[in-house]
């Protein structure tokens, strides 16, 4: 049987290295893409029009001081092993000049420890682990996306004001649930020493049964609820908890609840007055954003979705830091993107030198319903540059090199 | 007081949803013996199927036709599956059908989305049982109260269809013996059929009744399909009873055990099940399996070592292999590395299957146990990575040594659950200890040291390490050892006459297994300089099984073609599509039907039956056969 294997290997052999051969042409400059396309299509594909809408205006305008701007995208299909792989192909084989993208904070960490060991500039799109930039944070990884601890940090500011003193907590029983938990319990309890938590449930992620999870924390009668579930478990901790009355009188705070991706399916069952961070991209008046979309209505005939914001955001800092750069050598990336200040359809936003964390903020509102559809409002532009521990902190939490 | 009779009734209510997918799966396995993989399937497209339906059609009759109306349109497709697909494969050896299975599952997730569209959606609420009522201050569901109303009677309605009618006698005469059934002249296709039908039927019913309070969306297949597996093995295979009161243990565990500890749910079913079957081998409900008649025509081509000529050509290929870096560039090295990865990882999962006859579920844990003792010897020690390659599968060899030693103590699918359970608690443990093992963020920068750091260096040491575990695994099946473990597998009761000590063969057979399982693991650590809880997931253990049964479980290798060619396969199809898992599933199906004995297993047959007839022993041969 072992001599299959010889077969296998010649013809693999011949069949890759016809590829390398194809040698990187002068004139273009490639980017690689990776994301959980076939696992989370709910999020990944507003992403992709919104970086494939960005790439069509990076190119009109002249792509990269004069050569076309190529994006390579790979399905990593949630594991971060099958990422490795993508990552290893589009540096080894494709030869791009940065890689980019990923949602999963597993998978962002095992890509940013991949490009660190081979010195690759990786620009991180939707990871929100702290640890990226902090704890495990490298020199050849960026962020884009605001992180676990900016977006705790914009909803505390809110829920510091509420009366409310007995909390609880329900939570994804995994990396994300468990730091955007204890991020937020830090950061209240700083600021109202006063308040007791009572309860705190962990549903496995994608598998809460939600009746039971609602009930138990009915029976420890908190003031207010943190959530931080999302997708399908939301959709089912909301509609119990709405049958059985648990957010009747008590305050929820919710992350990433505003977000059209997880409000939407949401419909008439929308709860009202919860406070979340998110994307009402129907009231959001500012010019940039105005121009975004308008421009990406008028290419898909949809409305955007925040995976689409950051798609967009990705491959147009992507390509401002090939711009600023003039030069596809990693040091020289990096010299390029610390620092920059870009525009987005959010405002200016800046990639800190500090943590490589841009400064891309947050809309922070309630929710509310109108015409049988979730919605935010009171919605305000938290800019993620006043939502940062001290620099003298974050430079203690990121490993020295 | 009153909020504990609520919860337990929320739990009644969880109960009969996981009651009414697992009795189908339970139905269908009694009687066909299909470990039917896609029964998560089909209840998703009934619940995608229910949620179309009740969108179109308005009112309260609207809304239950509707219901019933998707349960019936998923079993005529569950027909058409049993019709066109696992009729061809019925004779071929267990667990092949799961490969087939499997295949189908991995399309269904792909054609949803390509259906119904990426987000999650939205059903209606249940006409009638939109609200709840008081209950001393608690509030109850009303749809929670139909639910629990529901789950009794569908095990009523079932139980009478088996006790009262003539088919359901049939159905419990198969269930115990079918060979006998089909031998006093029943029709079995059609009762296979009818079986699959009714097992579908409930999987599709318990998916739809799910749109009122779920979300309708395309993972919904794999958040079902591992609990039910667990439920229908608790209660018993083939015993509807026992998957009732399975499930209402599960769900009342889980619903008190998240008030003491709120993490318990993510493996609450898997320790049930470990406790379930150590102290009752068979399930609540089950009884010991008869043993199986071997399937004629699996014995025909008596194992054999390779001639000279063949060993020559085997050689020739390996050095062929390690030519491969003069040619190849870095990215096939890397490639290349991870298949010889998993050759060796499905080699051992192999030497388990087909010389140990014991089908494991579960073997990614030593795999896992594998790479995590590498990254812990190389972050936490810092010991060098020739060391850590020694010494990291140990933790793979302890594991395997601790739950083979209860693990053996079972067989058939029994075995291959409890196996599954110790994977996931091993798994959990990785999960959730955060402070050694980093959770699901996992250990980073377990990089290989200079001298294996390049492609090329690392593609030769893997290959190297394949060659040597394959053929240390081909000697061991042609030794006494592997004599006594075959005898073992192919008669328990002779082979105890004749003074084999069973148990403690497979016991070491296991932890063998384990301990290469736990090398191949130890280099995967190497080849991501990563380690995270997906390497001891269910999943990869779904892939080491699948190519095994690609290269054929009567097979003394087949693994390492099984391997190659799922491995290759794949990441060649994630890295050109986006609908991978559409493709690879269909070409799994084909594969299926065209190789029914997987690819290795045909490729023997054809190349025996042409030796013998040159030989022209085909009497001999057709003595055998009548001997079976």
């Amino acid at each position: 049987m072992q001599r299959s294997r010889g077969f296998l290997g010649v013809a693999l052999a011949l069949a890759v290295g016809g590829m390398a051969d194809s040698a990187m042409a002068q004139s273009e400059i490639k980017i690689g893409e990776i994301n959980s396309y076939s696992l989370l299509p709910a999020f990944t594909e507003p992403y992709r029009k919104g970086w494939q809408l960005a790439l069509e205006e990076v190119n009109a305008a002249g792509g990269i001081n004069g050569k076309k701007l190529v994006v390579i995208s790979k399905d990593d299909g949630g594991k971060p092993a099958d990422a490795q792989t993508a990552a290893n192909e589009l540096t080894s084989s494709e030869n791009v000049a940065m890689l980019t993208g990923t949602f999963l904070s597993n998978i962002g960490l095992a890509v940013s420890d991949f490009a660190n060991q081979k010195k690759i500039f990786f620009l991180a799109a939707e990871p929100l682990t702290d640890a990226i930039t902090w704890a495990k944070g490298n020199r050849y990884t960026f962020r884009l996306r605001p992180s676990n601890y900016m977006q705790a940090a914009m909803l505390v500011e809110e829920a510091a004001k509420l009366p409310a003193k007995r909390w609880a907590t329900i939570a994804p029983n995994y990396e994300y649930g468990q730091s955007a938990v204890a991020v937020f319990k830090k950061l209240m309890s700083e600021k109202r020493p006063d308040i007791q938590w009572v309860e705190e449930q962990w549903p496995p992620q994608g598998k809460i049964d939600a009746g039971p999870v609602v009930q138990a924390v009915a029976a420890a009668n908190p003031e207010a609820i943190l959530n931080v579930t999302f997708g399908a478990d939301l959709v089912k901790l909301v509609r119990e908890g709405n049958t059985r009355g648990l957010f009747k009188n008590r305050s929820v705070v919710s992350f990433l609840t505003g977000e059209p991706e997880y409000l939407d399916p949401l419909k008439d069952e929308t709860p009202e007055g919860w406070i979340v961070t998110g994307y009402p991209w129907y009231s959001i008046k500012t010019p940039e954003h105005q121009a975004f979309l308008k421009a990406y209505q008028a290419k898909y005939n949809d409305y955007p979705r925040l995976g689409s914001v950051v798609g967009y955001q990705t491959i147009k800092s992507a390509a401002a830091i090939l711009a600023k750069a003039n030069s596809t050598d990693p040091d020289k990336l990096i010299a390029a993107a610390e620092g920059l200040s870009v525009p987005s359809p959010f405002g200016q936003i800046t990639f800190r030198k500090i943590d490589h964390q841009s400064t891309m903020g947050a809309f922070v509102g309630k929710t509310a319903l109108k015409d049988g559809k979730g919605i935010m409002v009171d919605s305000v532009y938290r800019n993620g540059a006043d939502y940062q521990p001290s620099d003298a902190e974050v430079a203690k939490l990121r490993p020295k090199e | 007081m009153a909020f504990y009779v609520v919860q337990f009734l929320t739990g009644l209510a969880s109960a009969a949803s996981l009651f009414l997918v697992a009795s189908g799966l339970s139905i269908i396995f009694g009687v066909t013996r299909i470990v039917n993989f896609a029964h998560g399937a089909f209840y998703m497209l009934g619940a995608y199927a229910a949620y179309t339906l009740t969108e179109r059609l308005s009112g309260a009759f609207g809304f239950w036709a509707g219901i019933l109306g998707a349960a019936l349109i998923v079993a005529a497709v569950g027909v058409l599956v049993e019709m066109i697909l696992l009729r061809r494969i019925y004779h071929v050896p267990e667990l092949f059908q799961l490969l087939a299975t499997f295949g189908l599952t991995l399309m269904v997730e792909d054609l949803v989305v390509l259906i119904w569209g990426p987000s999650d959606l939205l059903g209606r609420r249940a006409p009638g049982f939109k609200g709840a009522v008081d209950f001393f201050g608690q509030n109850i569901p009303t749809y929670d109260l139909f639910l629990i109303v529901l789950g009794p009677i569908v095990l009523a309605a079932l139980w009478l269809m088996f006790q009262r009618t003539r088919w359901g006698v049939l159905v419990r005469a198969a269930t115990q013996d079918r060979d006998m059934v089909a031998a006093l002249g029943v029709n079995q296709k059609w009762l296979f059929t009818s079986v699959f039908a009714l097992g579908v039927f409930l999987a599709a019913f318990g998916g739809a009744l799910q749109i009122p309070r779920d979300a309708v969306n395309h993972a919904m297949d794999l958040r079902i399909i591992v609990d039910v597996f667990v439920v229908v093995v608790i209660g018993g295979l083939g015993s509807i009873v026992g998957a009732f009161v399975a499930a209402v243990l599960v769900s009342e565990l889980n619903a008190f055990g998240i008030l003491i500890f709120p993490k318990i749910s993510i493996i609450l079913v898997f320790l049930v099940m470990a406790v379930v079957l150590i102290v009752r081998p068979w399930g609540l409900f089950g009884k010991p399996e008869a043993a199986a008649r071997r399937t004629p025509g699996l014995t025909l081509n008596p194992w054999r070592p390779l001639t000279t000529q063949e060993r020559m050509l085997a050689l020739a290929g390996l050095i062929l292999a390690l030519a491969v870096p003069l040619v190849a560039g870095n990215y096939a090295l890397t490639v290349g590395s991870e298949i010889a990865i998993f050759v060796i990882f499905a080699a051992s999962l192999h030497f388990l299957m087909s010389v140990g006859g014991l089908a494991s579920f579960g073997h990614a844990a030593y795999f896992g146990l594998g790479a995590y003792g590498v990254a812990f010897l190389a972050k936490l020690a810092g010991l060098p990575m020739l060391l850590c390659l020694l010494l990291g599968p140990l933790l793979g060899v302890l594991g395997a040594a601790v739950f083979g030693f209860f693990a053996v103590q079972l067989s058939g699918v029994y075995f291959a659950m409890l196996t599954l359970a110790f994977a996931q608690i091993v798994w959990s443990v990785a999960f959730q200890w955060v402070e050694l093992t980093g959770g699901d963020n996992g250990i980073l920068g377990v990089w290989p040291e200079k001298w294996a750091a390049s492609p090329s260096h690392f593609y030769c040491l893997s290959i190297g390490i394949a060659a040597l575990a394959v053929a240390a695994l081909r000697v061991l099946v042609f030794s006494p050892f592997g004599f006594a473990l075959r005898a073992n597998r192919d008669s328990p009761l002779r082979s105890e006459a004749v003074g084999i000590d069973g148990k403690r063969i497979q016991w070491t057979a296991f932890v063998i297994a384990g301990g290469i399982a736990g090398v191949a693991g130890a280099l995967f650590a190497y080849l991501k300089g990563s380690v995270f809880p997906d390497s001891l997931g269910i999943s990869l253990s779904v892939d080491a099984l699948v190519m095994v049964l690609l290269g054929g479980v009567d097979t003394v290798s087949g693994a390492v073609v099984g391997a190659i060619i799922y491995k290759a396969l794949s990441i060649w199809l994630v890295s050109q599509t986006d609908l991978s898992k559409l493709v690879l599933g269909g070409v799994i199906i084909l594969i299926v039907v065209a190789f029914p004995k997987g690819v290795v297993g045909v490729l023997e047959t054809i190349r025996n039956r042409r030796r013998s007839h040159s030989k022209d022993s085909s009497l001999l041969r057709s003595q055998i056969e009548s001997a079976e």
